[in-house]
Parts: structure tokens; C-alpha cells; sequence
């Protein structure tokens, strides 16, 4: 661990909440934007320092101070290569936020730009925050300004869908909060570097990755926890969908790969053939569903499912293309489906509807429209050249490296992506106009493409040039793989020596059938026969 | 053992005697005058702010007078000050509303009611003798019954006012009776005394069974399961600004005296399966029925059914930590409600009862107290980074790993369960559309904003630096358990 010369990571928490402040005492609407894309554009420039990061090196810009000494908790942050690219991320997006929301956004716009930056203070908190205690406040936090820019800033179902989130994400995490007490009680600490240092019983993992996995699943979303995500994305303004595909869904995944895999290894193994089945019923059912979808902003949420389902396989197949993958989709997935939610948004201003009937034909009249909407499509199925490829194949290459079925099921999601996303660009490029009303709108505006084009050049780069990004990544995966597999053999060794005597007994009856080591399977027989 | 009166112990009881004396007065003087500023009861609130700057100044003093029966120590002090403080704001609240419904010759009354029952609980924070606590329990609850009928030509307030004192006189009677069963079995009253005494069920079912009985009677006052079934009535029957103290203020009586008991009867006490199997029993009751309130007052009476269910985490842990953490938790208890209820009596200035659709648009006609409303409506919940989220997360660090985890999952269901009432406030607040008609709700004065900001940061702060205030609450921990 390295300290930070500054503390770069504190202020890319709290420079956004002191801009909350200020911007409470603005009363002009137009000052008030301008001055949060200023602020969005500085919180962009104090991200910057972060780009001196060292791949070999463990956490960096480590801050470290007392918080609540009786109880042992501490104001911890830094980043590792499996953080690092999320920061950047929620950092990269909130200016693109800002833009796409110029003209979306008529109402207690104020409000609306106070709640963009509490989200962003949040969620950076999450992905920096290195007590236990202070993810989940910063996890809690995040919930409120999501709630309120659905609930206050969403379409007609806006009550229904900010509730149903609020309710599915919060009542997911209580049980976090057990777990994270009875880590305390079972480490000695909050601090994840230390939990991540000791081991636990086979038993206590059990039960601590179920409640972990719990709120995590909800929030990636996986099937069967994902149906408050596609009621609050087609209800949430443009910058709200943009920051729940591109952050608030990250989230999920990042907590298997920071807390799951390092503190439960034996749970996460004994769970991984489930995770597995879900993750890949995710794939395949978000990409039917997707398929018959008429409203553009719901057929984009269901694709979420399916590609956080690969985000997802990535991480249980346990090696190290599949986890690479897996911090690949989340960032691409991050980029492409911000941008086409933000292509909904623009869209949307114009003909005021999400159905793909009311917004067919647009090739002839907004080509520059269709051009991004069409590299993004692309991207977003995992054409060869663009960055969701190279996250999805490497997925894919991890799944078939654990079993060949794992990798056979994957194909078919794949090809589903591209069928749902070849229907839609087709007919809203080249079907013929549902009504004369698109041939008065306008083509894209100096904003938007000034919101759009760095998302193209980041697809396109990404694409052709992952190195730089595996290059960051890749440390932190060995490391995080080297320990996973360490660890569970300390704790195999240690299950099979307490339980020596059950063994004989097991293959007497028969349970034991194989002995090549002990499987989670039959730790868990000894679990019970115990 | 002798009287050894300290007086200089006593500051806090003194100043808070002198306030009921000269309330006293007012109420002997002719009523025209009364109704003058001073009537009006304003002062009390600074006299409270006094007690509470004394009783801050004695932390740390310790002492024991009255033949035993009244201990000045870690706990009865924080106490104290937490008393002060709910005295003072609730106070500041029924003065700033200027009381709607209560006619003005009668506020003195009612005012030196109120002080009498922070009165007796600031005796019942010190008594360590049952027969005193008793007496102190009394004195806090007698002004009680006479406070809640006090609400103009509402015959719901009777109504309230007679199921208070009828499910209060018979929680009396069953905590003299265990108290009888305590002396039966082990020929003592004195706490110091009991303390090394047993109160197995099996061993001295008498001494066990006197126990929880005697209990009740706090129980009662806490409004745990199956005590509670007043406590939405007498909210709703009894005015806003009256509603706001009984809420608040006679729980930390309770609270008190039950985490006196826990630390007395040891570690291994017995009785705290029973405490946790209502503790438990209370926060799901108390949860679901609030689920289907449509009136805030009674919203929050069940609320308060729950919250008295998860300060029984803490006392059943049965350490200093356990001990300290409910103690905390009944602090931030204290102040969450009396902000929420700052809003509640502002948003109903003609001071009748509000239903949900009442808030509605409030986050146009009254945006900061909206925001206020929004911050204690998610500390109620335990949402970070309020208060309320660090006492729930110490009460259960506190408890893991004691026995009773069960305990805590139950309690992490209950958030669960209790997210949709409080956020239903604030959806009412923040995204329905004001209502035009003439119940409107008027422009809030600038002091009713600030001082619920006021309110909001304090339970912010307490939420994001407990250090130094659970400081105070972890001394008399220690100090009862060391």
C-alpha cells in the first residue's frame, strides 16, 4: 500500500458535496447547470492524479484516519486495478450527465443537479472505500438521490418504479449489514485489508456469502432479483438510466469481486455452479425478453440483464481471462449502454415517445443520430473491433477454460445480442416513418455531439487497444485469484483435519463415492454430518 | 450509609425543581396575566438548556445519597443530559407552536406538567432503589395523565387520557406486585443489594418471576410488545406538541431503568431470552401495523412499538458495549423523534391531526423543512449517514456473536420491512403536488426552519462523528459493567 501525496480520493468525495452546498444558494436555473458542468469538468481534472497509477503495486492513494476508535472504525480509502477503472468511470460520466440533461430536465432543475453530484460523491465513495463500514454507508447513501431523480424527475410509473428500487436495493443490503457485524465479530476489524488477510470457517462463509450475495445480486441485477431494473430505467430521466446502467449496476459485480471471492473463497466455490446457472439465465433470458420488446428504453434495460449476466460468469469461472472479462464488460458495458441511454434521452426530447414505432425510419433525417446510434448497436452486441468484444470474448474464452457446457450455453446469448439489437437499429434506421412528424426534427446539436463523441472515441479506442486497460487490471486479478485459490485451500485443509473421523463413515454409506480431495460438495456433507 | 446530601451533585434536578416552582407560581397567579409572554411558557425551554449544561458539567462525578436510593453516576448523568435536551426542544416546540389547541390561561399548567415529568424521570435516571424508582416512575407518569386530556373540546383527547392512565395504573400494580415477589425472595429493595443475588428461573423462580414483572412496568412506558397497545392511541388523541414529549422523553425513563436492571442482574441474566423475545416481537408488530397508518401521529406510535423492540438488542448482549449501545441508541431515538415531530407540529399550525396526504408538496411550500422531514424519516429508518444507521450498527455489533444473532437478522428483516412507511413521508413530501386547498400548508417562519436544520445536522452529525458522543454513552457502560 502506498499513501497518496494529497488526498485525491477525499477530494473526489467531498469536492462534489461542498458544490451541493454552494449550489443551494443559486436561485438561476442556467447558472445553476453551468455551473455544475464546471464542476463536473474540475471533479474530472482531480481525478487526473490517478492516472499515476502503478498496476504492480496493491492499494494506492491510501488515506487512512480515525473515525469511531471505540468501535475500530476508520475513514479508509485507496484504489486497486479492480477499483481504479469505476472511479474513473462515475468521475468520466457526470460531465456527459450534465449535458445530456441541458434541455431533458425543466423542473427543479437545482435539485436535480444536487442529487447528480450527491450520486457521484457516493458512488466514488463506494468504489474507494476500504472499511467495511464506510462502503456501506457510502452504498446506503447512494440510494436517496436515485431515488428522488426517478421518483421526482421520471416518467408517468415514476411512484411504482422509485419505490420498487428503493425498496428491492435497501431491503437487499440489510442483510449486508449482519454480515459486515458478524464479520466484526469474527475478524476483530472493519478494515477489508485486514478481514481480506484472515480466514473463516466453511460454515460461517456459508452463511456470510448468502447474505453478501444477496444485496449484491439485486444490485447487479441477476435474474431472478432483476424486475425492479427495467421499471426503474424506463422511468428514470436520460441521466438517471445513464448513471444506473453505468455505475449503480457496476456495483454489484464489484462487491463479488471485492468481497465475495477474497473473504468467502470456500462459499464462493461451493456457490459458483448456482451463480454459474444464474448468470447464464441471465444472459439467455435478458436476451429473449429483449427480443420482444416494442419500447426502446425497456429493450436496453433487459440487454443490461443479459450483460451483466457475462459480467457475472466471468467472475465464478475463477480464472483469470474470465475476471478480466468480467472488469472489461463492466467498463464497456458502462460506456455503450450510457450512450445509448443518453441516445433514448435525445431522442426522446424529440418525438416524445419510447416506442420503436414512433421513432422508425430516422436514417434519412438524422444521420448523424443514426451513425452513433449505430457504432454504439454495434458495440453493444460485441461486433469484432469494439470494445464490448473484447470483454465478452474474453468471458467467453474463461467460460469454455472452466467447461466446455458453461461456454456452450454462452453462445446463443451472444447471437441473442445481436438479433434484438440488429431488429431495433434496423427498423428505427431504414423502416419506413410512422408518421411525417420526424421530418421536422434536428439532427444532433453542437452539445450532443460534444456528450457523444467522447463515448465514440472511447468504443472505438477500447476496441482496437484494450492493452492499456488490461495492462491495469491484470496485477490486480493475479492477485486476487493467487489469494482466492490460496485460501481455499487453507480453509480445505483445515475443514478436512477437524472433520477427519466423518470420512470413513462417509464412504461406508456410500456419500463419499469419490475421494480426489475434498469437494465443497462433500464439505458439505461433513458440514451436516457434524 | 446516611443521607450525605451532595448538593453540588444535584444541579440538574435543582434547576429543573426551581423551573417547576416558579410554574407553579404562574399557575396561582390570576389568569389575565398568565396569558402574557411570559406565560407562554418560552423560558421554560432555557431553563432546560441550564440542566442540560449542568448535568454535561457533572460527567465524570459521582456519588451516592439519600441512604443509598440515589446514585449520581456515568449512566444517571448522561442521562440527565439527555433529558435536559429533549426537555428543552420539546419545550421550544409546544412554545414556538404556541400550543393551538390548549386555551392560554391554561398554559401554565400545562407547561409545569411537562416539567414535572421531566422532573421525575431525571429522579428515575439516579434511583437506584426499587421502591424509589417506583416513586420517580410515578411522579414522571401521574403529570402524564393529566397532560394528554389537555387539548381543547376534543373528547378523543379524554378518551386518550383514560386508556393512559388505566393501562398505566395497571402496569403499576403489576410492578408492585413483582416488586413484592423481589422482597419475598431476597429481603431487599436496594439494587446493590439484588446484585449478586440470583434470579434463575429455575433456581429462584420467585426473585425471576418478580422480576419480570416489575419490568412491565417500564415495558410499559417503553410501549414493547405486548405493553403497547396505547401508544397510538394517546398520540393521536393527545396534541401534537404533547405528543412529541410522550413519544420521547419517558422512554429514556425506561431505557434507564432496564439498562440499571440488566447491568444489576449480571451478564448471565435470565430473563433476556424474554426481554429479546418481545424485543422481537415488538419491531415486527410494531412494523407491520405501521405499514397501514394513514395518520402520522399513529405512524409513529407504531414506530415507536418498533424502536422500543431494537433497544432490547442492547440490553440482552449483556456487556458494557450492549449496555452502552442501547443508551446511545435511546439518544438518537430521542432526538430523531423530536425532529420528526418539529415538522409534524410546523406542518399543522392549527395543530389538528395530519394524515400522509397532508405533506404533500411540502418540498414546494417548505423546502427546508421537507429536508428535514426527509433526514429523520431516513435516520427512523437507519439509513447512512444518519444517527439512526450508527446506533442501529452498534447495537448490533454490540450483540453479534452474544447468543442472540437471531436477534439482529430479525431486526435487519424489520428495516427491511420499515423502509416503506418512512420513505412514504417522503414521497408525500417530495413528489406529490401541494395541495391548493385551504388545509394548505402556509410559508414556515425562518426560525421554524432553522431550527429544524438545526435538528437535521445534529442528527447528521451524530450520524457521520458519533466518536464523542458515544464516549459518554460507553463511560457509564463501563461503569455499570466493568
Amino acid at each position: 500500500m502506498t499513501e497518496a501525496g494529497y488526498p485525491v480520493l477525499s477530494s473526489l468525495i467531498f469536492f462534489p458535496l461542498i458544490m451541493c452546498l454552494a449550489l443551494a444558494f443559486m436561485r438561476h436555473d442556467g447558472l445553476v447547470r453551468v455551473v455544475t458542468l464546471f464542476a463536473s469538468l474540475a471533479q474530472v481534472l482531480l481525478a487526473l492524479p490517478l492516472l499515476a497509477f502503478d498496476p504492480a503495486l496493491g492499494f494506492q492513494f491510501v488515506e487512512h484516519a480515525a473515525w469511531v476508535p471505540q468501535w475500530g472504525l476508520s475513514y479508509h480509502l485507496g484504489v486497486d486495478g479492480i477499483s481504479l477503472l469505476m472511479v474513473l468511470l462515475t468521475v468520466g460520466i457526470l460531465p456527459l450527465c450534465v449535458l445530456c440533461s441541458w434541455t431533458y430536465i425543466g423542473k427543479r432543475v437545482k435539485e436535480f443537479h444536487i442529487c447528480l453530484l450527491l450520486m457521484t460523491a457516493a458512488c466514488v465513495g463506494v468504489f474507494v472505500a476500504l472499511d467495511f463500514v464506510l462502503f456501506y454507508v457510502f452504498w446506503e447513501a447512494m440510494l436517496v438521490p436515485m431515488y428522488l431523480l426517478i421518483a421526482v424527475w421520471g416518467g408517468p410509473e415514476r411512484r411504482y418504479a422509485s419505490l420498487k428500487f428503493f425498496l428491492y436495493t435497501l431491503a437487499g443490503s440489510t442483510l449486508l449489514l449482519v454480515a459486515i457485524v458478524a464479520f466484526f465479530r469474527a475478524g476483530g476489524t472493519f478494515s477489508i485489508p485486514e478481514l481480506m488477510a484472515g480466514s473463516y470457517s466453511f460454515r460461517f462463509q456459508f452463511w456470510a456469502f448468502l447474505a453478501m450475495a444477496l444485496a449484491f445480486a439485486i444490485k447487479v441485477p441477476m435474474f431472478p432479483f432483476h424486475t425492479w431494473l427495467p421499471a426503474a430505467h424506463v422511468q428514470a430521466p436520460a441521466a438517471g438510466s445513464v448513471l444506473l446502467a453505468s455505475v449503480l449496476l457496476k456495483m454489484g459485480t464489484y462487491g463479488f469481486l471485492r468481497f465475495c471471492l477474497p473473504l468467502t473463497p470456500d462459499a464462493s466455490a461451493y456457490f459458483a455452479p448456482l451463480m454459474i446457472v444464474m448468470a447464464i439465465i441471465s444472459i439467455l433470458y435478458g436476451g429473449f425478453v429483449a427480443l420482444g420488446q416494442s419500447d426502446i428504453k425497456k429493450l436496453i434495460a433487459y440487454s443490461s440483464v443479459g450483460h451483466m449476466g457475462f459480467a457475472m460468469l466471468g467472475i465464478f469461472v475463477f480464472n483469470q481471462r474470465g475476471i478480466e472479462g468480467t472488469l472489461l464488460v463492466m467498463l464497456n458495458h458502462g460506456i455503450v449502454t450510457g450512450a445509448l441511454f443518453m441516445l433514448i434521452g435525445l431522442i426522446y426530447e424529440r418525438s416524445h415517445s419510447r416506442e420503436i414505432a414512433d421513432n422508425q425510419g430516422l436514417g434519412k433525417f438524422l444521420p448523424a443520430y443514426m451513425a452513433f446510434w449505430g457504432l454504439f448497436a454495434l458495440a453493444s452486441f460485441g461486433f469484432p473491433g469494439l470494445n464490448s468484444f473484447v470483454g465478452e470474448a474474453a468471458v467467453m474464452i474463461g467460460a469454455f477454460q472452466h467447461s466446455w457446457l458453461v461456454g456452450a450455453f454462452v453462445v446463443p446469448g451472444a447471437m441473442l445480442g445481436a438479433a434484438y439489437m440488429l431488429r431495433l437499429s434496423l427498423k428505427m434506421a431504414w423502416a419506413s416513418p410512422a408518421s411525417p412528424a420526424g421530418k421536422g426534427w434536428l439532427d444532433l446539436n453542437t452539445r450532443e455531439w460534444v456528450y457523444l463523441a467522447p463515448l465514440a472515441v472511447l468504443t472505438v479506442w477500447l476496441g482496437v487497444a484494450p492493452g492499456m486497460v488490461l495492462r491495469t487490471i491484470d496485477p490486480a486479478i493475479e492477485r486476487l485469484l493467487s489469494d482466492f485459490e490460496a485460501k481455499r485451500q487453507v480453509v480445505m485443509i483445515e475443514t478436512a483435519a477437524e472433520a477427519r473421523p466423518v470420512p470413513s463413515i462417509l464412504a461406508a454409506i456410500g456419500l463419499d463415492a469419490r475421494n480426489d480431495g475434498p469437494s465443497p460438495a462433500t464439505l458439505r456433507t461433513k458440514e451436516n454430518a457434524r | 450509609v446516611n443521607l450525605n446530601l451532595r448538593p453540588e451533585l444535584l444541579v440538574p434536578e435543582l434547576i429543573i425543581l426551581l423551573a417547576l416552582l416558579a410554574l407553579f407560581v404562574q399557575t396561582l397567579l390570576p389568569r389575565a396575566r398568565t396569558a402574557t409572554a411570559a406565560g407562554s411558557g418560552g423560558w421554560v425551554a432555557y431553563a432546560s438548556v441550564a440542566a442540560a449544561i449542568a448535568a454535561a458539567a457533572s460527567i465524570g462525578q459521582s456519588g451516592t445519597m439519600f441512604y443509598g436510593s440515589y446514585q449520581v453516576d456515568g449512566l444517571s448523568q448522561f442521562f440527565k443530559l439527555v433529558v435536559a435536551v429533549g426537555l428543552a426542544i420539546a419545550t421550544h416546540n409546544a412554545a414556538f407552536g404556541r400550543t393551538p389547541e390548549l386555551a392560554a390561561e391554561k398554559r401554565p399548567d400545562y407547561y409545569m406538567l411537562l416539567v414535572m415529568s421531566a422532573f421525575g424521570l431525571m429522579l428515575l435516571t439516579s434511583s437506584v432503589e426499587l421502591m424509589t424508582i417506583i416513586i420517580a416512575l410515578e411522579i414522571s407518569s401521574f403529570s402524564l395523565y393529566a397532560l394528554v386530556p389537555l387539548r381543547a373540546e376534543k373528547p378523543e383527547a379524554a378518551e386518550a387520557g383514560i386508556k393512559y392512565v388505566m393501562f398505566g395504573a395497571v402496569a403499576t400494580a403489576l410492578t408492585l406486585f413483582g416488586l413484592a415477589y423481589i422482597l419475598a425472595e431476597h429481603h431487599s429493595t436496594y439494587l446493590a443489594v439484588l446484585a449478586g443475588r440470583d434470579f434463575g428461573f429455575t433456581s429462584a423462580p420467585l426473585a425471576a418471576l418478580g422480576l419480570v414483572l416489575f419490568a412491565i412496568g417500564f415495558f410499559y412506558k417503553l410501549a414493547l410488545f405486548p405493553f403497547h397497545f396505547w401508544a397510538p392511541d394517546v398520540y393521536d388523541g393527545a396534541s401534537n406538541e404533547t405528543a412529541a414529549f410522550i413519544a420521547t422523553l419517558p422512554k429514556l425513563g425506561a431505557v434507564v431503568v432496564l439498562v440499571r436492571l440488566a447491568a444489576t442482574m449480571g451478564p448471565a441474566l435470565e430473563i433476556a431470552t424474554v426481554l429479546a423475545v418481545l424485543g422481537a416481537l415488538s419491531m415486527t408488530l410494531g412494523n407491520l401495523m405501521a405499514l397501514a397508518q394513514k395518520d402520522i401521529k399513529r405512524l409513529l406510535g407504531f414506530s415507536s412499538v418498533a424502536h422500543a423492540g431494537y433497544i432490547m438488542i442492547g440490553l440482552v448482549a449483556g456487556t458494557a458495549e450492549g449496555l452502552a449501545a442501547a443508551s446511545f441508541y435511546a439518544l438518537v431515538y430521542l432526538v430523531m423523534n423530536l425532529t420528526i415531530f418539529w415538522v409534524v407540529c410546523r406542518a399543522s399550525p392549527s395543530g389538528r391531526n395530519l394524515e400522509l396526504d397532508d405533506l404533500s408538496g411540502m418540498y414546494s411550500r417548505a423546502p427546508v423543512l421537507a429536508f428535514v422531514l426527509a433526514v429523520s424519516a431516513f435516520a427512523l429508518v437507519g439509513l447512512p449517514p444518519t444517527a439512526g444507521f450508527t446506533g442501529k450498527l452498534f447495537l448490533f455489533a454490540s450483540t453479534w456473536g452474544r447468543g442472540f444473532d437471531w436477534l439482529i437478522i430479525v431486526a435487519a428483516v424489520n428495516t427491511a420491512i420499515s423502509i416503506f412507511y418512512y420513505l412514504n413521508m417522503v414521497r408525500y413530501a417530495y413528489t406529490r403536488e401541494p395541495d391548493e386547498g385551504e388545509q394548505a400548508m402556509a410559508r414556515p417562519h425562518l426560525w421554524a426552519n432553522a431550527f429544524g436544520l438545526l435538528l437535521a445536522v445534529g442528527i447528521l452529525a451524530i450520524g457521520m462523528l458519533p466518536g464523542s458522543v458515544f464516549e459518554l454513552a460507553a463511560m457509564a457502560g463501563q461503569q455499570l459493567l466493568p
